[in-house]
């Protein structure tokens, strides 16, 4: 595991052309790592008819606005803050 | 017939173009293209997408609202949906679906959580059955992270500013179920009489489940 549950992350805010699941709003933003899912295969390929693999580490972040957002973000577009 | 209209005229038809409304969105006539392609290469079968269709129809609120129906009369197995809900799904004998991981997340008179996919329509087909079309639209998908506390009212639901609110953004592949708060006043009622209560919306955190009308 890249991250512990508690530690301040960053979204990457770099570009990325084609697929893939990091939502626009949360790019460049900070947040908490709430827990950690597992890994997964990467979706960021398997769009593509690759395998996905090797599979990413997922993790719940949460995003401490008046109202909290969290989201799952992949290990590969979180940079320790 | 009117009367102007000439026999053996020349008729600009193609007769191998496909039958539609002539209404059809880009994309509904892009997918029966990419199922055309994948039938013709033997990649699937029409009967394969026919059974997938009836498949996802097949599946309702009735299953999510037996888990949750099940958590409010059962404090162990609660924490067992908490930790880990789908084997809890299982636990009751229902499919919890393709992904590997599903949350379950509790609404308390403290916190409440509401679910939206941003990026798609990323819903907990299985225990829910097909999402509503709302779930899919653009209004929802931003507004539910700009401005969740206005979405919620419109739902119906208004929170006490005390209450804290948390949306879950389900971007990848874990699928979210919200627990709701049973409702007062429903102690005589059984697990049977309370899942009827349990609506879709509830577990998606857009309403909360009501007690019945008093008799």
């Amino acid at each position: 595991m890249t991250f512990e549950v508690g530690q301040r992350v960053r979204v990457r805010a770099r570009e990325h052309r084609g697929h893939h699941r990091t939502p626009g709003y949360l790019k460049g933003r900070t947040g908490t790592i709430e827990r950690y899912h597992g890994t997964f295969t990467n979706p960021e390929t398997r769009a593509y008819g690759e395998s996905g693999l090797p599979e990413k580490a997922l993790y719940l972040v949460r995003f401490d606005e008046d109202d909290r957002i969290y989201a799952d973000v992949y290990e590969h577009w979180l940079e320790a803050e | 017939m009117s009367d102007d209209h000439e026999h053996g005229h020349e008729h600009d038809h193609d007769d191998h173009a496909p039958i539609t409304d002539g209404g059809e969105p880009t994309a509904a006539a892009r997918v029966r293209a990419i199922e055309a392609l994948l039938v013709e290469r033997g990649l699937i079968s029409r009967e394969d997408v026919r059974r997938g269709i009836d498949w996802l129809v097949s599946r309702s609120p009735a299953d999510g609202a037996r888990i949750v129906a099940r958590a409010w009369v059962d404090p162990e197995f609660k924490q067992r949906l908490l930790a880990d809900a789908r084997e809890a799904a299982l636990e009751l004998g229902l499919d919890p679906g393709p992904s590997p991981v599903v949350v379950a997340v509790e609404n308390t008179d403290d916190v409440h959580h509401m679910v939206v996919c941003t990026l798609c329509s990323c819903y907990p087909r299985n225990l829910l059955g097909p999402p509503p079309d709302w779930y899919k639209s653009l209004p929802y998908r931003s507004r539910a992270v700009s401005d969740p506390r206005g979405v919620l009212a419109e739902f119906g639901v208004e929170l006490d500013d005390g209450v804290e609110l948390r949306v879950l953004d389900s971007t990848a592949d874990v699928r979210y179920l919200v627990l709701p708060r049973r409702p007062e006043g429903t102690n005589d009622l059984d697990e049977g009489e309370l899942a009827a209560l349990v609506s879709r919306d509830s577990m998606i955190g857009v309403a909360v489940p009501q007690a019945p009308a008093a008799v």
